[in-house]
């Protein structure tokens, strides 16, 4: 017999798991650094904790938290709006739109991001109007000044938002690619329209590679808005700088500014992970499949039924 | 010609060219209302190519496709072809069903949702009448009691027919398959091969490139054999198979037994 049948007796396993040395000796130096790293941190006067629990909670530090979380999620929904559309023009047919697409990502990437606030913070200079009205030097209908329109707020979303939009439209863009090009085509086989397979079948599935990149530049983009400091952008950063050229609590103030920046990471990155459950659907892995038997034998299942359809019943 | 004894697909020196090579050297064919054509042939030979060409997933270089007396992408005006716009196409297209080799089933819809998409998205079924229609076509499918799964914990074999009652959902009056069974392990052909018989047997115009011989000869009105982007034989599927007049179909058939 070349294969042995087992005769119903029970073989456990209840091994020895091999000893380890190196591994534990790491955990043990690892852990007296941890232990160490927190003394220091808590007995060292110069942090001041007291000062730290005492601004934690204040009001123009929450002001700041608040125009922060603004900031995020407007400059992130525009340039997700705006990667879109540039992800769709980059793979039109037309040349003029592929152009126009490449030229935004390429300029907008090519520059830094503190340039650009700076920029647009200061477009007065070049454009000290803004109107609505025939263009290339037509008649004007409503005509606003730059100074009054460009705030630091205006000028932060501006700068965040097209910035963010140009690498948007490059995540976007690869997950349209990863969709199998026979979705196009079977739903083009049902009639669907450009728009329609986009909306029902493209996207959806995009979104299961676009998704945790986009959380990742969401993660990404709560830390960037302290960036808006150098324009005085009144979020979180350039509150805590005002309150320490005041009391001169500067580690004090970049702690109290630290964790809430964690808090609101760490909130995002949750966030994140149901998202992308969400988007799982229909992806079930192998382990599962088996696990909850749904992928049956065929003999188990009804064979379609042997007698022709009566042409009436079928549509 | 009157509108009752017009071919459903009307194929007229249909040619067509993927860069330097030429996959399709002037074909011209004809599929009767209520016949099932296989088409055969090696791989290569342009046979789902030309599928592919009659619902216009591939456009054509020259000669004319008519399906159901309309031609196939464009319209004729003041002597001159126009090219149709998009939704024109999207309307040619709904009444021509497709079955993929690859099945193609939107993996992030259930069975059932797959289904119901067509009908819901592109002829504004209200979504409880589709949902009552598309468990319709899975019952007769033989899978009424799977419309809650995903294709992906589905076998091939049912993610097949779960594609053919897609199609279906959209009331074709022409079914097209590029080779249905190709990707599917050997003991599930059976089953697809069983729905489309069905279907056949239901007076369904049928193209259908495929390998399976005893299916054409089964279930086919005509069968249609290509080899390098020609048609080289072609009659009713049981001569031809039992006496092939060019050698080329009987050095294929020896190779496919």
């Amino acid at each position: 017999m070349t294969r042995e049948e087992s005769a119903g007796v029970e073989l456990p396993i209840e091994a020895v798991r091999p000893v380890r040395p190196g591994r534990w000796l790491g955990a043990a130096v690892a852990l007296l650094f941890l232990v160490w790293l927190a003394y220091t941190v808590i007995v060292n006067e110069n942090l001041h904790w007291d000062v730290i629990v005492a601004y934690l909670a204040d009001g123009r530090i929450l002001g700041g938290l608040w125009v922060t979380i603004q900031l995020t999620v407007l400059s992130m929904a525009i340039g997700l709006a705006l990667g879109v559309l540039a992800a769709v023009m980059q793979l039109s047919d037309n040349p003029v739109l592929r152009g126009t697409s490449a030229l935004y990502t390429w300029f907008f990437r090519g520059t830094p991001l503190l340039v650009q606030l700076i920029f647009w913070f200061n477009i007065g200079l070049v454009f000290p109007t803004f109107a609505i009205g025939v263009p290339f030097g037509g008649p004007k209908l409503i005509e606003w000044q730059a100074n009054a329109v460009i705030t630091p707020f205006t000028a932060a979303l501006l700068g965040l938002a097209i910035n963010e939009g140009a690498y948007m439209a490059e995540i976007v863009r690869a997950g349209i690619r990863s969709v199998d090009p026979g979705q196009r085509e079977a739903a083009e086989s049902l009639g669907m329209s450009h728009r329609q397979v986009l909306r029902r079948v493209v996207l959806p599935q995009a979104m299961r590679v676009i998704i945790p990149p986009t959380g990742n530049q969401f993660i990404s983009m709560l830390k960037t808005t302290s960036m808006v400091s150098v324009i005085a952008g009144a979020e979180l950063l350039t509150v805590a700088q005002r309150i320490y050229l005041g009391n001169f609590e500067v580690i004090a103030m970049l702690v109290v500014a630290s964790i809430w920046y964690v808090v609101l990471t760490t909130i995002a990155s949750i966030g994140q992970h149901f998202i992308e459950k969400r988007f799982e659907r229909g992806h079930v892995r192998l382990s599962s499949r088996v696990r909850r038997n749904l992928s049956p034998l065929p003999s188990k299942e009804p064979l379609p039924s042997k007698e022709p359809l009566s042409s009436k019943e079928l549509p | 010609m009157n509108a009752q004894d017009q071919p459903m697909v009307r194929i007229r020196s249909v040619r067509k060219r993927f860069g330097s090579l030429e996959v399709l050297k002037g074909i011209d064919l004809d599929v009767p209302a209520g016949e099932v054509v296989c088409v055969v042939g090696p791989s290569g030979s342009g046979k789902s190519t030309l599928l592919r060409c009659v619902n216009r997933l591939e456009t054509i270089d020259s000669g004319r496709i008519w399906v159901n007396g309309e031609l196939m992408g464009y319209a004729e005006r003041g002597g001159r072809l126009h090219a149709l716009r998009p939704h024109e196409l999207s309307r040619q297209r709904r009444g021509i069903g497709m079955v993929f080799q690859r099945f193609h089933l939107f993996p992030h819809r259930t069975a059932i949702e797959n289904v119901m998409e067509g009908p819901v998205t592109v002829l504004g079924t209200s979504a409880a009448q589709a949902r009552r229609q598309a468990q319709e076509l899975l019952d007769r499918v033989g899978l009424a009691d799977r419309g809650h799964h995903y294709p992906a914990q589905l076998s091939g074999g049912q993610q097949q027919r779960v594609a053919i009652a897609r199609s279906l959902a959209m009331r074709p009056s022409l079914m097209l398959f590029d080779e249905p069974t190709s990707a599917l392990d050997p003991e599930l052909v059976q089953e697809v091969l069983a729905v489309m018989r069905d279907l056949a047997a239901t007076g369904m115009t049928m193209m259908v490139v495929t390998h399976e011989m005893n299916f054409a000869r089964e279930a086919g009105d005509q069968l249609v054999f290509m080899d390098d982007g020609v048609i080289v034989e072609r009659g009713n599927p049981r001569e031809v198979l039992a006496a092939p007049r060019h050698e080329r179909l009987r050095a294929f058939l020896g190779q496919v037994r």
